[in-house]
């Protein structure tokens, strides 16, 4: 089977986009919470096939734009310590946080590298034992298990210069906050398609089940899109709410059990700072009391200083869904992907990055 | 132990005379380079075209080629997409302390095998070696000088509204390669880089019709951002269609793994032509024939509404923007 360019296909695209239009009657706004699904929706011009029953949200499901400047200025401060490396994921590296950004600093000198994986980074801190090498743990729970992994990998071969900055967030809890601040109203939920693929899809059942808003797990292509939107469709003029899944190559309802286990072993919720919705309990995860020592955050003392935030920029508002790129000031004008001032401008997967690069208000 | 270039390589001395005897000259000899004087005299008459680039692809070595064969084959490829029929490079080589001398021998063949299917002639070199961690293993830099043939008008700014955008192959092919390399990504087939040398595929072109407007190789950048220099450069729009655009399965999975977008990712052995649309199809049959133009395809249209922009009609039927590249290719978070 080919696995990407079947999910692309034309003809089966326009047969689902028919239906949709037959099918839909009541005017439903849907969020699609993750920043993947924003990206090939803009980038596939979904929002301009949809009837016009159907609006469509962008939702927080971006990692690096949920990251509070105060957690962005640690990582930077960080990178000041003597002998530090900090490696990380590519998208981290623009970042703007309250004073400079991780490109900056390195330009200034400071050991940043870019990684694909955090056995990239456990490498790195074998050839240099010399240096304490410092992981920036950003991402939901699907990169949650590879980093404990990488945790447990190090406890294992006694490496004892790697730390992990544990700045990661969960999903549920964040959307659970969203629904409960009564800011925007929802008719149906696109559930994030890699973070299902580790936790199921059984997380989602509260919402469904408490709030009465249809569910559908969707994976990256146009096609499992459009399947998703179909079904919520479906949903919707049924009067149903259910958690269903239009990712089954990707998702099972019980999740990946090994990485949950990887997960629970090195982690803990904990209260997490989400930018845009201050701090929501339980919604992120702390390095266990067992795996102590490879706590960035316990090991080095740091002075970040400050927080600042940029004035004018609307980031928090457009995570929470309740304003647009369009609705800032500076979108476009000041804040460009070559200069960005805010971190949805940064992120591939950002909303204010999407609604940018594939014309938003052009197309979308 | 194996031999590696020192310092004393590049110092001007016996070492530096032995290394561009042994490895340059007889690898690469012609009747200029040989003479060994300071400059390659040469006579040449007519409109030339004269293009510099310089190399430092990481690794030096990735599927499909080396930094010698891209070297040759870019520098080549930029006087082609002129019009010009490429002649002469020089090669200038900034060597890290350390390289082991069979890599650079493996190089400076390729260099000799591209140069040779690209009809072209080294004639002049140069040679330095700097301190471990001054560069990274080899850096080359070239030159290069074509002639343009009468009557042949091939410029960025000659695209006009009704004209088709021609691509002579799949895309991403070369960006990926290197990346998967560098990465230790490996797929289940084996993806090549399609560096090549353009020279003759322009000929052929040129031969079923000097009737080109634009020529381009999508490198650095991508496709995306070859088009929009061209639509900015002729104050043209250019609307393509992504059904039409042909990309191996493999690219689109790294693509997808990685989080790229094929459109942006680099080709070096491709190019974009942008012809009136009455010859559209005499090109297409000539590039067609040619071992570099097999999958050629007709992508799009020049139009004359909002210049300077891409918009591609997406698998959807939707339209969207296809804006240039920004800043570099960064691999994905989740």
């Amino acid at each position: 089977m080919r696995f990407i360019s079947e999910f692309r296909r034309s003809e089966l695209a326009e047969g689902l986009i028919s239906q949709i239009h037959r099918k839909s009657r009541t005017p439903a706004r849907f969020m699609e919470f993750c920043g993947g699904h924003t990206v090939t929706i803009f980038r596939y011009g979904i929002r301009q096939v949809l009837p016009s029953t159907i609006e469509m949200v962008s939702g927080p499901g971006c990692p690096i734009c949920v990251t509070a400047n105060a957690d962005l200025d640690k990582a930077i401060a960080l990178s000041q310590v003597p002998d530090v490396i900090i490696t990380t994921f590519g998208d981290m590296l623009k970042v703007p946080g309250s004073r400079s950004s991780l490109q900056q600093v390195k330009a200034d000198g400071a050991q940043v590298h870019t990684v694909y994986s955090t056995m990239d980074a456990l490498k790195i801190a074998e050839d240099n034992p010399d240096k304490s090498v410092v992981f920036l743990g950003i991402g939901f729970e699907t990169t949650a298990p590879t980093i404990a992994a990488s945790i447990l990998q190090a406890e294992e071969k006694g490496i004892r210069n790697y730390y992990v900055l544990s700045l990661h967030k969960l999903c549920p809890p964040v959307i659970q906050a969203l629904l409960d601040s009564g800011e925007v109203k929802l008719d149906g939920l696109i559930c994030p398609g890699h973070v299902s693929a580790i936790i199921g899809s059984h997380p989602w059942d509260f919402i469904a089940r408490d709030y009465g808003i249809p569910c559908v797990v969707s994976g990256f292509e146009p096609l499992d899109i459009l399947q998703c939107v179909d079904m919520l469709v479906a949903q919707v003029e049924n009067g149903q709410s259910r958690v269903e899944i239009a990712y089954r190559r990707g998702v099972h309802p019980e999740g990946n059990q090994q990485a949950l286990r990887l997960m629970e072993q090195v982690f803990e919720p904990s209260p997490a700072q989400w930018r845009g919705m201050g701090e929501v309990p339980d919604s992120g995860l702390k390095i266990r009391e067992k795996y102590q020592r490879f706590d960035a955050e316990l090991a080095f003392d740091i002075e970040p200083g400050p927080t600042r935030e940029a004035v004018g920029c609307i980031c928090g508002d457009i995570l929470r869904g309740v304003k647009t790129p369009d609705d800032c000031k500076l979108f476009g004008k000041a804040c460009v992907p070559e200069n960005p001032i805010g971190p949805c401008m940064v992120s591939s997967e950002g909303s204010c990055s999407a609604y940018y690069l594939y014309g938003g208000s052009f197309g979308g | 132990m194996e031999d590696k270039i020192l310092l004393a390589h590049g110092s001007g001395g016996k070492l530096a005379h032995e290394l561009v005897e042994k490895s340059f000259v007889k690898a690469l000899a012609n009747p200029l380079l040989s003479r060994l004087d300071d400059s390659a005299v040469f006579d040449l008459s007519g409109r030339l075209a004269f293009t510099t680039d310089s190399y430092v692809v990481s690794p030096i070595f990735f599927p499909g080629g080396d930094i010698g064969k891209l070297a040759v084959c870019g520098t080549v490829n930029d006087l082609a997409m002129c019009g010009a029929k490429p002649l002469y490079l020089s090669l200038s080589f900034i060597i890290e302390e350390g390289l082991p001398q069979s890599g650079l021998e493996q190089i400076v063949n390729s260099v000799q095998k591209a140069a040779g299917e690209a009809g072209v002639e080294i004639i002049t070199g140069d040679t330095k070696v700097v301190h471990k961690g001054s560069a990274d293993k080899l850096f080359i830099n070239t030159a290069g000088v074509g002639i343009i043939a009468e009557g042949i008008d091939i410029s960025g700014s000659n695209a006009r509204p009704g004209d088709k955008v021609i691509l002579s192959g799949t895309i991403g092919d070369h960006g990926i390669a290197v990346i998967s390399q560098r990465e230790g990504l490996s797929f289940s087939t084996r993806l090549e880089s399609d560096c090549a040398p353009l020279g003759d595929l322009v000929a052929e072109m040129l031969n079923a019709s000097q009737n080109i407007h634009c020529l381009r190789d999508p490198t650095r950048g991508g496709l995306a951002t070859s088009l929009n220099e061209l639509a900015k450069q002729s104050g043209v729009s250019i609307r393509i269609e992504e059904e039409k655009i042909p990309v191996r399965e493999e690219v689109l999975a790294a693509c997808e793994m990685l989080g790229f977008d094929p459109l942006y990712v680099a080709n070096e052995g491709k190019l974009v032509a942008i012809v009136p649309a009455e010859d559209a199809d005499k090109f297409l049959k000539a590039m067609r024939r040619n071992r570099y133009g097999k999958n050629v395809a007709i992508i799009g249209e020049v139009g004359a509404e909002h210049p300077g922009r891409v918009v591609m009609k997406t698998v959807l039927g939707a339209s969207r923007i296809v804006d240039m590249l920004v800043g570099d290719l960064l691999p994905r978070i989740c």
